[in-house]
């Protein structure tokens, strides 16, 4: 199939009809409203249904419903939306509903700007919503990527019935890139979706299917918890995803994710031209972690220390520094409000740790 | 081949298509781009500018800090991207309505009076064609047929029409290298 010229909210959006997702329900925000333009003329033509609702709390819940009813579904929103939406997120957790999450991040906190930013990596990966649960984040650093993760997302929302979260920086959602469609056929086994509310009569050879979160006795809430822990333990286990870039005998590891990842495989190249050997680690997972690719790169004998770089005050940094158990320096770079480091000063900031190392 | 553009006007000028327009044509030739447009409150009426990389390699960062051309199309413009040129690089500006000449000797200017040649061309809307003209010309980066490919692409076939005023535009542009 040809190559077309996208912007990546336009590709999520195709990709996910792509993936089957047959309903979307959100409601407009900068920087991510080419998604459910996009969805408002693709999804009546393809038999579903897009509505925009009035406002993100109800977008949510909608999500919610048509969940609970089986279909796949998304919405997408930005920063302060996504938050609007965490009270729906965390029921639809606690609901075991599968559901794909976009969040095109904008500068916060409050209302912010409407500039990139990447300060909802604790929201998204740490919670966000009340309660013991986890989504799990996925984090496309260009145009093609965000497109080809749409059908994992589904699939991984459907296999361990979870809100599944894209999370990228407002940089993917409004750029262009090369952008092609693969035919996507999931490869993954997928369950059968016997708890959907799909209609029950007596004579039904099933349960009668009830969505809720409320577990009100300390024993069913526990088993829910240890349902949802084991469940988790199963997506760290089998889905952590990383770009390991140059790594091999770093002097310096870069950690980064989404664009800025992309910016410092340039400061790399500058590197280079230095005569320093940095590399990079690109979670694409950001939840589960990768741990054990941060720790294992650490732990190289030519490594002096790790560099995080994120548009945030150093927020991936913790899960960086929790991999690293203070084995190496774990150094940071970032900006918050909207600012993004450019190739220049990462490398000007390897340089100069390199001098406090020799 | 690492090309890192910045095209900067104000909106309405066409500024962000010309960068589209780029990128596509070099998507035509299976290079690999980027293309970056600024967004927010200021674009009504206000400055607009995007980044478009063009390279034979994948692009690593898709923003633009240090570009090999900029392309000015008025005069804030001017004044904000002159210092992103890399030394020995080119910028390109509108002379029709800016006034001012490029201040450092570290980098070629070349003048372009996109809009008085639109005007001769009947259609005052075709000024950015002119300015992509002369930037392909002088920079080779792309191919002159493709950037037409790109402009049908873009208007669609019931526009097509417009594809012989669009191909004289581009091609007085180019006009205003070769002459220089």
């Amino acid at each position: 199939m040809a190559k077309k010229l996208m912007k990546g909210c336009e590709a999520i959006a195709e990709a996910a009809i792509r993936a089957g997702c047959k309903f979307f329900f959100g409601y407009p925000i900068t920087p991510q409203n080419d998604i459910p333009e996009h969805m408002a003329a693709r999804l009546p033509q393809i038999g579903g249904c897009f509505l925009q609702a009035e406002s993100e709390v109800a977008a949510i819940n909608m999500v919610y419903g048509a969940a609970g009813a089986g279909a796949r579904v998304m919405t997408s929103s930005s920063s302060c939306g996504i938050s609007l939406k965490m009270e729906g997120i965390t029921f639809i957790a606690g609901a075991e509903l599968p559901c794909v999450i976009v969040n095109m991040m904008r500068g916060g906190p409050g209302l912010g700007s409407i500039q990139a930013s990447q300060g909802d990596y604790f929201q998204a990966t740490k919670g966000g919503g009340h309660g013991d649960y986890h989504m799990i984040v996925l984090a496309p650093a260009s145009v093609q990527e965000a497109s080809d993760i749409m059908q994992r997302a589904f699939d991984l929302a459907d296999i361990y019935r979870t809100p599944v979260m894209l999370l990228a920086d407002g940089i993917i959602g409004q750029m262009m890139e090369p952008v092609e469609f693969h035919e996507q056929e999931s490869k993954r086994e997928l369950p059968e979706k016997l708890w959907a509310t799909t209609g029950w009569t007596p004579d039904s050879c099933r349960k009668r299917a009830v969505v809720n979160s409320l577990y009100i006795t300390n024993e069913e809430l526990d088993t829910l918890n240890q349902r949802l822990q084991s469940r988790y333990r199963e997506i760290q286990k089998n889905e952590v995803t990383v770009e390991e870039y140059n790594t091999e005998n770093a002097e310096f590891i870069l950690c980064a994710y989404g664009t800025i990842a992309r910016i410092c495989k340039s400061a790399i190249t500058l590197l280079a031209g230095e005569g320093v050997k940095a590399g990079l680690i690109r979670p694409i997972t950001l939840w589960p972690f990768p741990s054990d690719t941060v720790k294992k790169a650490a732990e190289q004998e030519s490594v002096k220390a790790l560099l995080t770089v994120e548009i945030s005050s150093g927020q991936m940094l913790e899960d960086v520094r929790l991999a690293v158990n203070g084995r190496k320096e774990t150094a940071f770079l970032g900006r918050p409000g909207s600012y993004l480091p450019s190739a220049e000063e990462i490398a000007q900031t390897v340089l100069r740790m390199r001098r406090m190392h020799s | 081949m690492l090309e890192q553009n910045i095209f900067a006007g104000f909106g309405g000028q066409g500024v962000l298509l010309m960068g589209q327009l780029l990128a596509y044509a070099g998507m035509l030739e299976d290079k690999h781009v980027s293309w970056l447009p600024s967004y927010g409150p200021e674009m009504r009426g206000g400055t607009a500018n995007c980044s478009v990389v063009i390279s034979d390699r994948p692009v690593a960062s898709p923003i633009v800090t240090k570009a090999s051309s900029v392309v000015v199309m008025n005069r804030p413009s001017l004044d904000k991207f002159e210092s992103f040129v890399q030394p020995g690089g080119t910028i390109f500006i509108n002379s029709s309505i800016i006034d001012k000449k490029a201040e450092r000797d570290d980098i070629s200017a070349f003048y372009v009076e996109c809009n008085k040649i639109a005007e001769e061309l009947g259609n005052p809307k075709v000024a950015n064609m002119v300015m992509l003209g002369a930037f392909i010309q002088k920079t080779g980066c792309v191919d002159f047929e493709n950037v037409l490919k790109a402009i049908l692409n873009k208007l669609g076939e019931q526009k097509a029409n417009l594809i012989p005023l669009n191909r004289e535009a581009l091609k007085r542009g180019a006009a205003c290298i070769s002459q220089s």
